[in-house]
């Protein structure tokens, strides 16, 4: 088992025909993802790599190849018109790996999501992967091994970092979620953590946070109440300076919270396996699951 | 993006929001011509920089005439600004906005801002206003009347009365307020901002109702829709390896330590910081090369980096997803060519080719410390300091 993919999600890619695109279309394919159609408005009709047919709409992909799952490497400016599209296909997941998308438009698009079924992960993220299965996103495919470990985080190359530990150790990982940056981001902790607690391949599951917002905390008491699987956490910014703050509505909104102290403070109560050390995610992984 | 206070009331004026008679000075003699054209009286000279706390670091005065007025500008412009969000190092002031003096009878707080939790703007107020209000949050939340907007509903007049009744406002208040408020909700939703915030928000005696203070930051990735707004940018603003950082696309926050840090990623880049304070050094900056990390990226990265006489060692950590660790390599001994490294130096390359990466490093005959693991390369950078 895994969580959101597996062998049979089947892929469109929305803006196939970009460099971005078509580069990592290409390593989705590699890696075993069955990429069924691209989708880039007014080149429908063209084929990509020789294989994959691209389309004008994501719901010509869904129609006519069984597209489920949608992958958006679109420009900032039109990639949340690309998510409201794919929530209007019914697509079971989009995965938005795009950087650099405005907060306003965050705004409506999580609002046009509420009451959907399409799980939204990103944007400005890695995307997700199970290893072995399937693979959406731009993460590079060879560090991840398959194995009992899910893993969740807000940030690319740390996520990277962190895999990379675990494979090293021989611990390998059921699916890995890169949840994306931004201030307003798709799915949350939560309902990732909720999904892993229900699979029945994972053992455990690592969750990397990183300062500012209150994320972390929600996640903690999620933990705290309902989880009952082990849980492994490092906090990314223990040594960011204060600051850089966002003046009074800032720290009004957050009410004091948001600092990595605070963030594993919290953590350490709800019972997370908190480690200060980022060399040594992957050793403390391996003593919750008793295996060093 | 942040701008300065005369510009954000310019964007006041534009949507019916009072603002104090005033114009802005360079010189000390403009203050002087500036204060006699406002009637002579009394008026406030206020530094403009972007950060907060102005009144509180000495860059506000209230004088009485316009040779006052010009002692103020004098004292005011060009002094080295240090207030609570400057950092130590301080501000330059290089412009002073000087405003009529007004006789204040109530000071209120409002501001917007998009709350993360639940993915909507929110609007905030409190009859509480003045220096102190993030004192009145944390101690007395009750005294912040809220209003989130339901992105699918949008504003509605309803927002503006839950604010203005909430803040128990006299009866011949609560139109001129709701005014400020819609039109503040208008320039945060046209103008993309991040933060709008007037506080003080004043009543005067004689009631009228204007905004004493004005604040707005922009999103940054929404600019490309608002090319005014985009002009606006005042580049002095920004500590000068910051402004170079940023034109190379490098994301670089200074610190004040000596172990230099060249990462891939910011939550790589926050960890490796963690990780050389957990073996006893000091980052000296937070720097992100991005995805890309080319020969011209990390050359200006190895030039920001030495540009800072604190730094007593390099450690570069990329992590090779997309990015192959044998082109990093050649790219960081390319670089290493060009510049004059004169302090030592580990490099730690993991993910993608990285055993080309190292025998690129090693074969190179320049002296990096290679690391092997995340550890080992804290551990080397400690022995280096």
């Amino acid at each position: 088992m895994s969580i959101l993919v597996d062998k049979s999600t089947r892929v469109v890619v929305q803006g196939i025909t970009g460099s971005e695109g078509s580069f990592h279309a290409k390593a989705c394919m590699e890696y075993g993802t069955r990429v069924v159609a691209g989708v880039t408005p007014g080149k429908g009709g063209q084929t990509f790599d020789g294989a994959v047919p691209v389309y004008n709409r994501v719901i010509d992909a869904r129609d006519k190849e069984g597209a489920n799952a949608a992958c958006i490497f679109v420009p900032a400016a039109f990639a949340a018109d690309a998510i409201i599209e794919a929530v209007d296909a019914e697509l079971d997941l989009v995965v938005c790996i795009t950087e650099g998308v405005p907060v306003l438009d965050m705004v409506r698009v999580k609002k046009y999501l509420s009451g959907k079924k399409t799980v939204l992960i990103g944007p400005n993220c890695p995307g997700i992967i199970s290893p072995g299965k399937c693979k959406i996103g731009i993460m590079p495919g060879r560090i991840h091994t398959p194995g009992p470990v899910g893993l969740i985080s807000r940030s690319g190359t740390l996520t990277y970092e962190a895999v990379n530990q675990m494979s090293l150790l021989g611990i390998g990982q059921s699916t890995c979620i890169g949840i994306g940056g931004d201030q307003i981001v798709g799915t949350s902790y939560v309902d990732l953590l909720q999904r892993f607690n229900n699979d029945a391949e994972t053992e455990a599951v690592v969750i990397i946070g990183e300062i500012g917002g209150t994320a972390e905390e929600e996640a903690a008491d999620y933990i705290k109440e309902t989880m009952d699987k082990p849980v492994v956490g490092f906090i990314a910014g223990q040594t960011a300076p204060p600051g850089r703050r966002m003046g009074h509505a800032g720290a009004i909104i957050a009410g004091g919270k948001g600092t990595a102290a605070e963030k594993m403070a919290a953590w350490e109560q709800a019972g997370i396996h908190v480690q200060s050390n980022p060399a040594k995610i992957g050793e403390t992984v391996a003593q919750v699951l008793g295996k060093s | 993006m942040k701008i300065h206070e005369f510009q954000a009331k310019d964007i006041f004026k534009r949507y019916d929001i009072a603002v104090p008679e005033g114009e802005v000075a360079a010189t000390p003699e403009q203050v002087r011509e500036i204060a006699e054209r406002l009637g002579g009286g009394t008026v406030v000279v206020k530094a403009q920089i972007h950060a907060g706390g102005r009144g509180k670091g000495g860059g506000v005065k209230v004088v009485h005439s316009p040779e006052e007025a010009y002692e103020a500008g004098k004292a005011i412009l060009g002094m080295n600004l240090v207030t609570h969000q400057t950092g130590p190092e301080g501000q330059t002031v290089r412009r002073v906005l000087v405003e009529q003096g007004l006789a204040i009878a109530k000071e209120l707080y409002i501001g917007i801002v998009v709350d993360r939790a639940t993915a909507c703007p929110v609007i905030m107020a409190s009859s509480a206003g003045g220096m102190d209000i993030e004192e009145v949050a944390a101690q007395s939340p009750e005294l912040i009347v809220k209003a989130a907007v339901d992105p699918a509903i949008g504003f509605s007049a309803m927002h503006a009365r839950k604010i203005v009744f909430g803040l128990g406002l006299d009866k011949e208040l609560i139109k001129p307020v709701s005014r400020v408020v819609t039109g503040l909700y208008t320039i945060f939703t046209e103008k993309n901002c991040s933060l709008i915030e007037i506080n003080p928000f004043v009543i005067t005696e004689d009631k009228r109702c204007l905004a004493l203070d004005g604040k707005i930051n922009f999103d940054d990735d929404a600019l490309y829709k608002h090319p005014d707004i985009k002009e606006l940018y005042d580049p002095h603003e920004q500590a000068p390896e910051e402004l170079e950082a940023s034109k190379h696309k490098l994301n670089y926050i200074k610190l004040d330590g000596n172990v230099g840090c060249m990462v891939n990623g910011a939550g790589l880049a926050m960890a490796t910081m963690d990780i050389v304070k957990l073996v006893g050094a000091e980052p000296a900056n937070f720097l992100d090369v991005g995805g890309g990390a080319s020969v011209e990226q990390v050359e200006n990265a190895f030039r920001i980096l030495l540009s800072d006489q604190k730094v007593k060692a390099i450690l570069i950590n990329i992590f090779g997803g997309i990015l192959r660790c044998d082109r990093v390599a050649s790219g960081i001994v390319e670089a290493a060519k060009k510049v004059d490294l004169n302090v030592p130096m580990v490099i730690r390359l993991e993910g993608t080719n990285v055993e080309e990466g190292r025998r690129i490093l090693h074969g190179s005959g320049l002296s990096f410390e290679v690391a092997t693991t995340f550890d080992d390369a804290a551990n080397k950078i400690a022995q280096c300091v």
